[in-house]
């Protein structure tokens, strides 16, 4: 049986379960407030939900009986925001402080406990507690190049992808809107800035190749070749397959290059999803129909798959909002208009879960229960 | 001691019984408050000690203004209400 699915939205986490005839109504948690992402951690069975509430700011609840009761756990908490320094170091109001979780990773798949997580406005922080309390990596915080960064979509930078080597946890890769895509080694002792071959359009010529400045919507790595990573970046999807350190641009994706998210086969590394959209404000479905691009061959071809995928239709897709099951047969999509809809034959063919939802932020499957 | 208030809509959250404790400005009163219920501080205000932006608190009856400064002076009888903001829903 396919594994449960954790859906974040605008107004609260959906879980839904599959059953023989399909998906039953999902259980509601948290309705009514933003729920900017999710993670069932296979490790220790907690659920994570990280809130954004409108008034009252950011909370990551935790639940360790399956959503059946939550509690506050901590949150990051950025440092004291410098004063007094000169005019060409100081940053706006706002700059340190939290906006909003982004991503929630297991840090280390064999230490239940640890976290890696993600935040706008462009922080990584590590619990090594469940989440109950976080420590900021100022080794990625405080490189000269973070000034750089800048927000795409939202007004701050943020760090959207974290992923961990599964061969070593020590050596991470992040992706950061707009900051490229930077790996550590050393658990985040230190840094290096890499990615060569993106390039962003956006940008005035001579900084069209800066690697800080690049706009990786989302990175995946393959689990079991980790150094085979896609990534669907503003200017179109790009392929590595030295863990990040240099990248291949992809250019013909159907029907147009530009999309939020990406998803990779887990032992397959060739095998990878995208959902196209126009660029770059406009953000829709390429006329009118919702369709997934899949490639089987590492980029050299791809297939247009749109059974089951509705038209007309407006339906976008966020970076977050395409997720594969462990097996690779199983895939999820949802839309800012609160579609759901799954695939049980590798994007073939498509069944609607969900059509009036609130608008999608992530989603991702649970391990079984 | 000040008496202390909290909108209802932060009951969904956490529990926030209205309480009085001793402070000579708005901040000391809320330090005070937050002291005993660690969870509230990050729900009033942000990462750097400002009143977070859709969260209005009010002293004696008047918002006050600056969230980054909550040196205004509290009498003994005061009362201060941390409200939920209607923008920011």
């Amino acid at each position: 049986m396919p594994q449960p699915l954790h859906v974040a939205t605008r107004k609260g986490l959906f879980v839904f379960e599959r059953g023989a005839k399909g998906y039953a109504s999902p259980s509601v948690h948290f309705l009514g407030d933003p729920v900017s992402m999710s993670f069932a951690d296979p490790r220790d069975g907690s659920w994570y939900a990280a809130l954004a509430l409108g008034h009252f700011g950011v909370k990551l609840r935790r639940s360790d009986d399956h959503g059946r009761t939550w509690n506050d756990v901590g949150v990051p908490v950025y440092p004291e925001q410098p004063a007094d320094l000169p005019e060409s170091e100081r940053e706006k109001p706002g700059a340190w402080t939290l906006h909003q979780i982004w991503s929630l990773e297991a840090a280390d798949p064999r230490t239940p406990g640890t976290l890696w997580c993600g935040t706008i406005p462009g922080g990584l922080f590590r619990s090594d507690d469940r989440g109950q309390s976080w420590t900021l990596v100022r080794s990625l915080w405080d490189r000269p190049e973070r000034r750089k960064w800048f927000g795409g979509g939202y007004d701050w930078p943020g760090i959207h992808s974290v992923l961990v080597d599964p061969r070593d946890p020590k050596h991470v890769t992040v992706g950061v809107s707009c900051g490229g895509v930077w790996t550590t080694r050393d658990a985040g002792s230190s840094w290096e800035l890499i990615g060569k071959g993106m390039f962003a359009a956006y940008m005035p010529p001579e900084l069209r190749d800066d690697l800080s400045i690049q706009d990786p919507h989302l990175i995946v790595a393959c689990p079991s070749r980790p150094d085979a990573i896609w990534a669907q970046h503003h200017n179109g999807v790009f392929r590595s397959t030295d863990g990040g350190r240099s990248f291949r641009e992809i250019a013909n994706v159907p029907p147009s290059v530009f999309g939020f998210a990406v998803a990779v086969h887990p032992r397959d590394p060739e095998t990878a999803w995208f959902a196209p959209a126009v660029k770059d404000e406009c953000r829709v479905p390429v006329d009118g129909k919702v369709v997934v691009a899949r490639t089987r061959d590492g980029g050299k071809t791809f297939q247009r798959l749109d059974r089951g995928l509705p038209a007309p239709a407006y339906d976008i897709v966020y970076r977050h909002g395409l997720a594969i099951d462990e097996t690779g047969g199983v895939l999820a999509m949802a839309s800012t208009t609160g579609s759901l809809w799954t695939s049980e034959d590798g994007g073939d063919s498509w069944m609607t879960v969900g059509q009036h939802l609130p608008p999608v932020y992530s989603v991702r499957f649970a391990p079984t229960a | 001691m000040a008496r202390v208030v909290f909108t209802a809509n932060l009951a969904r959250h956490l529990p926030v019984p209205e309480i009085r404790v001793g402070g000579a400005t708005v901040g000391e009163v809320l330090d005070a408050v937050f002291a005993a219920q660690p969870l509230l501080r990050g729900y009033v205000v942000d990462d750097q000690g400002h009143v977070r932006t859709h969260v209005a608190v009010f002293l004696d009856g008047a918002m006050l203004r600056d969230r980054s400064n909550l040196a205004a002076p509290v009498r003994d009888d005061s009362e201060i209400c941390v409200l939920q903001a209607l923008s920011g829903g």
